[in-house]
């Protein structure tokens, strides 16, 4: 079973975000980098799903910066296959990254492809989707389980407090949800055998874009709090200020 | 003269199709851009459901209806053809859609289909020249992006983002033809066991419990207020990863981004991550028993305490005050 999976190297989730200088991206001083956490777990699951077909490879991709050398490694060390790393230093918006990770992609061979949910950078939820339409692929996103029997994956995601399972053609897009798979932390053989491991470097066509981002902004500061006495009182001054003043009850 | 698109989702049920919360706003969001647009405002709707004058109220002109077979179920092949077919025929500037987890999905595979722009999970949007200019949360809530696309655009809305606004119109119908291809993802099958409930991120309040309710056992209090106010209940990825409650209810980074009218916190410490999928909210009240804890940097109401004390307290406060 030959699995791709797109890997994103995005800021710490623990960053305290400052916007920078151009007052269009955040200032990267100091900022640690991590692999967008789900993007771990898609690499954890087509791990699992490679050893328990007993055949087949798992080739990671990312479109990112010369540093994201570093989160591919991560998953090589993991046990990956082999990387391919579309260097473009530039930030793109998700339409580009889409058309940039299809182009990557396209002539590859590949039963599955896995994303995360979500980029914890971006947020947007949408590359994977993209890139099952620019594929020509069926696509279920936001997926909790998956199995492959032959030909067909079997899908679980919760819909509405629903659990639906989906039978789907492959090749597929799926994109990770956590519980999908808990990733593994990279031992010291895996470390040394992921140096030895293929890593290809493309170019990509950057010109994708249909968005532009005009500004980045912290968000306005919330007014300061109000305390509230533990006591029947206090939760009644809280009920009448939440109907009265804020209008939310 | 340009005409926008909302395309406005159904939930399933055994009786039929009925639209989802979200609908409202995203007619609203429509309406403001047609205006300013000068355009009609068309609505797309798939599914059993009654199209006739659908949200008319809130400023629809024009409700394109798709039924069949394919529709019983939302499955993203089919409702993306119908979207695409709407598009081909509208041809609208800007597409809205509710950024719910399969308002996303779907928002993004339709914009890759059509080649159109995408903004996901905005918190606003205007026209600004031929295309807009669109509001939306990155970094987990920490920075806030103003975004343009000059050209034809899909935009999914955040639920709770925007007020709906009524705007009377007598909304026409219009069945709308689809040729649906050979499905590649099949239904297999929908637990029966789990309620159906609202998606916490469509919820209008949520209550949310913490390691600071001490045991799963506890979890009835986050409940009864939960009631009370007539609120979805979440929980943080410390309560999760124990395994006191199910992952679907978790709130946060590495779980879902919620907007809700009132957030409660109990018994959480509002750890950066846990931050990240709920500081949008609107009105946020905490409780915990630690008067230093994070979570009161961003609370509009903190009642410093114990919430095996406070949570009863003010159930029972809320059952007397929304029963007068
Ligand atoms: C990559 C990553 C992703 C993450 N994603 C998420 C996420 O999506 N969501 C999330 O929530 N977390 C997430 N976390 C975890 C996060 O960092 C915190 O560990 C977690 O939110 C803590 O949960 P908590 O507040 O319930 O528990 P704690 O931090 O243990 O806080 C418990 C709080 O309860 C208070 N308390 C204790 N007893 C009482 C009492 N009797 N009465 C009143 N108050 C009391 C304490 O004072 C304390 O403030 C993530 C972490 C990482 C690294
Ligand atoms: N630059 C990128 N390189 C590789 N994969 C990416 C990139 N951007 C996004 N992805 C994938 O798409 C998913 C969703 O990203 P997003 O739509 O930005 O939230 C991520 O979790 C990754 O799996």
């Amino acid at each position: 079973m030959k699995i791709i999976v797109c890997v994103k190297r995005v800021v710490d989730t623990e960053t305290r975000v400052k916007i920078g200088p151009d007052g269009t991206s955040i200032d990267l001083g100091g900022v640690q980098f991590i692999t967008a956490p789900y993007d771990e777990m898609a690499v954890e699951k087509a791990i699992q799903l490679r050893d328990a077909a007993g055949e087949g490879s798992v080739t990671v991709v990312t479109v990112g910066p010369a540093a994201a050398t570093k989160e591919l490694r991560t998953a090589l060390a993991m046990g990956a296959d082999a990387a391919v790393h579309a260097v473009v230093e530039d930030r793109l918006g998700p339409n580009a990254t889409a058309a940039a990770l299809a182009e990557v992609i396209t002539g590859r061979e590949y039963d599955l492809i896995l994303c995360g949910k979500q980029a914890t950078d971006e947020d947007d939820a949408a590359v994977g989707p993209l890139l099952a339409a620019a594929l020509d692929l069926p696509c279920v996103a936001f997926v909790h389980g998956l199995d492959v029997e032959g030909r067909t994956a079997l899908a679980e995601r919760e819909i509405d407090g629903q659990a639906e399972r989906l039978d789907v053609d492959l090749p597929a897009v799926f994109t990770a949800q956590k519980g999908l798979a808990e990733p593994r932390y990279p031992g010291l053989k895996g470390i040394m055998a992921a140096k030895k491991k293929p890593l290809e470097t493309v170019e990509v066509d950057t010109s994708g874009g249909l968005t532009t981002i005009e500004s980045l902004e912290l968000p306005a500061a919330r007014a300061a709090m109000v305390t509230i006495d533990p006591t029947p009182e206090g939760m009644q001054s809280l009920l009448t200020a939440l109907r009265n003043d804020k209008k939310v009850l | 003269m340009a005409d926008i698109l909302i395309y406005l989702e159904t939930a399933h049920g055994a009786d039929g199709a009925t639209l989802k919360k979200p609908a409202a706003e995203v007619a609203t969001a429509g309406r403001a851009l047609a205006d300013a647009a000068g355009g009609r405002l068309v609505a797309l709707v798939t599914g059993a459901v009654q199209p006739e004058g659908i949200l008319g109220g809130h400023g629809v002109d024009e409700v394109l209806h798709v039924d069949g077979e394919a529709y019983g179920h939302h499955l993203l092949g089919a409702q993306s053809a119908a979207l695409e077919a709407a598009i081909a025929d509208v041809q609208p500037a800007t597409v809205l859609l509710a950024a719910t987890v399969l308002g996303k999905e779907l928002a993004a595979y339709a914009a890759g289909r059509t080649g159109r722009a995408l903004v996901s999970d905005a918190i606003a949007v205007q026209s600004a020249g031929d295309g807009i200019v669109a509001t939306k949360p990155k970094f987990a809530g920490k920075a806030i992006a103003r975004i343009t696309a000059s050209g034809p655009s899909i935009v999914s809305l955040r639920p709770n983002a925007i007020p709906p606004a009524e705007a009377a119109r007598d909304a026409t119908t219009r069945t709308l033809a689809v040729e649906v291809p050979a499905a590649r993802v099949r239904l297999r099958d929908v637990s029966a066991a789990g309620e159906k409930k609202l998606e916490l991120t469509e919820a209008d309040r949520i209550v949310s419990g913490g390691r600071g309710m001490g045991a799963p056992e506890n979890w009835n209090e986050v409940l009864d207020l939960a009631a009370a106010l007539g609120a979805a209940h979440g929980a943080s990825r410390a309560v999760v990863d124990a395994g006191w409650r199910p992952h679907a209810e978790q709130v946060g980074q590495t779980g879902k981004t919620v907007s809700p009218k009132l957030y409660v916190a109990c018994g959480i410490s509002g750890a950066i991550q846990h931050l990240a999928g709920m500081s949008s909210s609107k009105v946020i009240v905490a409780v915990n028993k630690d008067a230093e804890a994070p979570i009161f940097k961003v609370a509009d109401y903190g009642i410093v305490g114990d919430v095996h004390d406070v949570l009863p307290m003010l159930t029972e406060a809320a059952k007397a005050f929304l029963a007068s």
